[in-house]
């Protein structure tokens, strides 16, 4: 009970669509705003989801860019891979010889690529009336905010389940306390892949958008299996 | 924008069914299926729930049970269940449990329909019945066989040469020479064909006959062919496979079959026609054995019987040809050394019948083996004066034996065994003594007894106790009840996981004696029905054509049990064969990482059968019940 008075207050995110709403005139934002969230009291067992990952050129959301996204739905029960989607995007900038090392897209993947402005509309509908999920909420929010300002000039809110912060959260639990300290039992690592390993998933290659997630939205039925309860209400997940 | 689903597409690619699947089907599956998580120890599909997809197992483990609750399978990554649901009517006939935390692949109901029409290794894969998916494997690797599915007439290239039994030898000798054949049939002309197998065919005469009965003997080749033909002739009928010709040959020694259709001669094989479908190791073998003079020559021969098995191995034979022709070869030897030891301590004060037990008289003898072995005395044996003679002629047979491969039995069921050299009469009240009174420690050892046959010198005795032992057997319930009993003893395994096999209870082992935990059982079971019958069959397969005869068990279940004996043998047959290859000592244990995924299957099949069929003899053969 005091965790959860000094916990921050769970955010209304019904409200503040209700607000963006009154202030948003750009046709494809209004849409996504208009359609109805689930209720905060809804239990995460109903809740349906939209698993999310950026692949990005660098971690600078100033100075990177978007370079692929993947999305998959789904809820506690059934992820959905005949619904996922992916979409590979060129960024404002020249694509680096590093990233193309990481994520395996090469410069003339980009070359045909669309810009972002041209998908957007497709991410937002696929996002609209689902609750997010990704690991490290930083990222797809940052990236997504600064992405849509550099060319709307508006940016996005979205409420997120964040599985990294779940993870810490759940790791915090395990292993924090003074006696964890006095033990010297340390919270490990909260990275995908190690997060994925402590609950029997497999071992995936990183760096593909729509890998990762998948990955992401199977991590999150494991911890819910694992740690919570089906009937826990969503305001006790998203931020 | 088509999303990219390497890792499903790249996982599915690994197993089976999908691995024998097109790329292209394989890319459009990994876009349909659905990904679930359990965590370990939740139900993942409940017993009568509706299912409406195939699961794969991305990872972790899950047990598969019966509907009370019995364990039926445990599987990992990239094992599939939830296909006999899919099947049937969409109700969850084996309910399933993580037992570590698992993510499985779920296909839905669709797809899976689409699969499985499209698809012939996919539905032969999923297919419903376990005996179904093992008669498939069985009747699979006999349609690559030649020798078992060539029937002997295409081997016939012109027609039997016959000559009239009162021509000379010479003129026989001419029309060989002639025609370039090593045989002729005599012709009787004076006999017509009847009802009574009364038939003008007289008998044979070979090149080997010119030489060893006419110019050996110094008779004149004028005199006529009929005085010097073999009339016990060895024939086949048109329809018998190849390998039958093959067995017979080996069998009798004989080199020339004429072959009949109907009363009618229709042509003669040679055993140079085999040869080219049979490498000769096995025939030639069988002929050297005779030639030996000594039993340090024979343990030379010996070591080439292992090369012969891998031979036949490799040519596809059946288990049934391997048994057949290792117990010829196992005989062969038993005569031999018996000649041999006639020369060294005389010819036999009484007759007698030497007799081979077990596996030799089962004709299902392998290459790992010890000897069982017995001897029938006439009445006329009088211990005082020819006991020593038969200890003597038991002990240099046993010890040449031994020499020759096959070990000792360490039940002591030997002929140096004084208990089982007994007189014709006494042999008899033996068996009425085992089959009238029966108690199941006494029967525990003495099964392999009710499989024996004659391997030398009064062979009808073994056939007239055979008779004996099936009469008296037949109708007795509590002697059925008791072999039954017996027969339960050993059980098979649940199947395999991992490297490991599974048990009926769950626990793990190393390996598995396929002879134990399979075909010894197996071979049981089947004996017990047979002498249910009446069968006079002593060859399991032989005895289960008796049985289905009989139709005394429920339809199609014979025929699995046939199904389930080939296949066990096979594995611990092409294993054997193996380690043989491989230069180590071949043994009756397999080790479950050396089993392919198509063995794994097809065996816990097999087992599965066994295990069926051992339930039914417990309700079939209760001592007070009457059978139909």
């Amino acid at each position: 009970m005091l965790k959860k008075l000094l916990s921050p207050p769970t955010i209304d995110w019904q409200g503040k669509f209700q607000q963006k709403l009154k202030v948003i005139t750009h046709k494809v934002l209004r849409d996504y705003y208009a359609t109805p969230l689930p209720l905060g009291n809804t239990p995460i067992g109903e809740v349906e989801f939209l698993a999310m990952d950026f692949e990005t050129t660098g971690l600078n959301p100033d100075k990177d860019d978007i370079i692929s996204i993947g999305t998959v739905p789904f809820n506690l029960q059934r992820i959905f891979i005949n619904r996922a989607q992916s979409w590979t995007v060129r960024p404002r900038e020249k694509l680096a010889e590093e990233s193309v090392i990481i994520h395996g897209i090469t410069h003339t993947d980009i070359l045909d690529a669309p810009d972002l402005s041209a998908i957007f509309e497709q991410v937002l509908q696929e996002m609209a009336g689902k609750i997010i999920v990704v690991h490290c909420h930083q990222i797809e929010r940052q990236f997504f905010e600064t992405a849509l300002m550099a060319r709307i000039n508006k940016g996005i809110e979205f409420p997120v389940v964040d599985t990294m912060a779940l993870e810490s959260s759940i790791q915090r639990q395990q292993y924090g306390g003074v006696w964890n300290r006095l033990k010297g039992t340390k919270p490990q690592s909260i990275r995908l892949g190690s997060s994925r390993h402590r609950y029997g998933l497999p071992a995936y290659s990183p760096h593909h958008a729509l890998t990762d997630a998948i990955a992401t939205a199977e991590l999150l039925q494991a911890q819910i299996a694992h740690h919570y309860k089906a009937t826990s209400a969503i305001d006790n997940f998203w931020q | 924008m088509e999303a990219e689903l390497n890792e499903i597409r790249y996982f599915l690619e690994q197993y089976p069914p999908f691995n024998s699947l097109p790329e292209e089907v394989i890319a459009q599956v990994s876009r349909q299926v659905e990904i679930s998580y359990y965590r370990k120890d939740t139900p993942i599909i409940h017993f009568g729930d509706e299912i409406h997809d195939l699961y794969v197992i991305r990872s972790g483990e899950v047990e598969v049970y019966r509907r009370k609750g019995e364990l039926y399978n445990r599987l990992d990554t990239g094992n599939l269940f939830g296909q006999m649901g899919l099947l049937t009517n969409n109700k969850v006939r084996f309910p399933v449990k993580a037992i570590e935390d698992t993510l499985v692949y779920c296909i839905p109901d669709d797809v899976f329909q689409q699969l499985y029409e499209q698809h012939d290794v996919f539905a032969d894969f999923v297919e419903v019945a376990d005996n179904a998916r093992l008669r498939q494997a069985v009747s699979n690797s006999n349609n690559q066989n030649d020798l078992t599915t060539s029937k002997v007439r295409t081997l016939l290239t012109r027609e039997a040469a016959t000559i009239d039994k009162n021509e000379s030898i010479q003129n026989a000798a001419v029309m060989m020479a002639r025609d370039n054949v090593s045989s002729l049939l005599v012709i009787d002309p004076t006999v017509l064909e009847d009802e009574d197998d009364n038939s003008p065919l007289m008998g044979i005469i070979t090149d080997r006959d010119l030489c060893t009965r006419v110019l050996a003997e110094g008779i004149d080749p004028s005199c006529d062919v009929g005085s010097v033909v073999t009339t016990e002739v060895i024939s086949l009928d048109h329809n018998a496979y190849v390998y039958e010709a093959m067995l017979i040959m080996l069998r009798y020694n004989v080199h020339h079959l004429p072959i009949f259709k109907g009363s009618n001669p229709i042509g003669i094989i040679e055993a140079t026609d085999i040869v080219r479908y049979e490498s000769q190791s096995s025939l030639l073998i069988v002929s050297s054995i005779f030639q030996q003079q000594s039993l340090e020559e024979l343990a030379l021969i010996a070591s080439q019987v292992k090369d012969s098995f891998v031979r036949l191995v490799h040519e596809d034979a059946n288990s049934h040809m391997v048994g057949s022709a290792m117990s010829v070869i196992g005989r062969s030897f038993k005569q031999r050394i018996l000649e041999l030891a006639e020369e060294k301590y005389g010819p036999p004060p009484v007759p007698y019948c030497f007799l081979a037990l077990g596996s030799m008289g089962r004709d299902e003898q392998l290459v790992v083996t010890d000897q069982d072995n017995a001897i029938i005395l006439d009445e006329t044996f009088n211990k005082a004066l020819h006991d020593d003679y038969f200890a003597n002629l038991a002990k240099f047979v046993c010890d040449g034996l031994n020499q020759c491969g096959y070990t000792y039995c360490t039940g002591d069921i030997m002929a140096t065994n004084p208990t089982w050299r007994m007189t014709r009469k006494e042999w008899e009240a033996c068996f009425a003594d085992w089959i009238d009174d029966p108690n199941p420690k006494a029967l525990l050892n003495a099964s392999i007894f009710f499989d024996l046959d004659g391997v030398y010198g009064k062979l009808k005795w073994a056939e007239q106790l055979n008779g004996f032992i099936v009469r008296r057997a037949r109708k007795n319930n509590r002697f059925l009840a008791c072999l039954a009993r017996n027969a339960l003893n050993r059980t098979p395994p649940l199947g395999f996981f991992k490297d490991f096999v599974m048990e009926k209870d769950g626990r793990h082992n190393n390996s598995i004696n396929l002879k134990s935990r399979g075909t010894a059982p197996l071979a049981d079971l089947i004996r017990v029905h047979a002498l249910a019958v009446g069968s006079r069959a002593r060859n399991s397969f032989e005895r289960l054509d008796d049985i289905i005869d009989a139709s005394i068990l429920p339809k199609g279940r014979a025929q699995d049990l046939r199904d389930a004996m080939e296949f066990i043998s096979m594995v611990r047959i092409r294993h054997q064969a193996l380690d043989v290859e491989e230069g180590i000592e071949a043994d009756n244990n397999i080790e479950p990482e050396n089993l392919s995924d198509f063995e794994r299957r097809n065996l816990k099949d097999a087992f599965q059968i066994l295990s069926n069929g051992q339930n039914f003899l417990k309700f079939r053969y209760q001592a007070n019940n009457q059978f139909k």
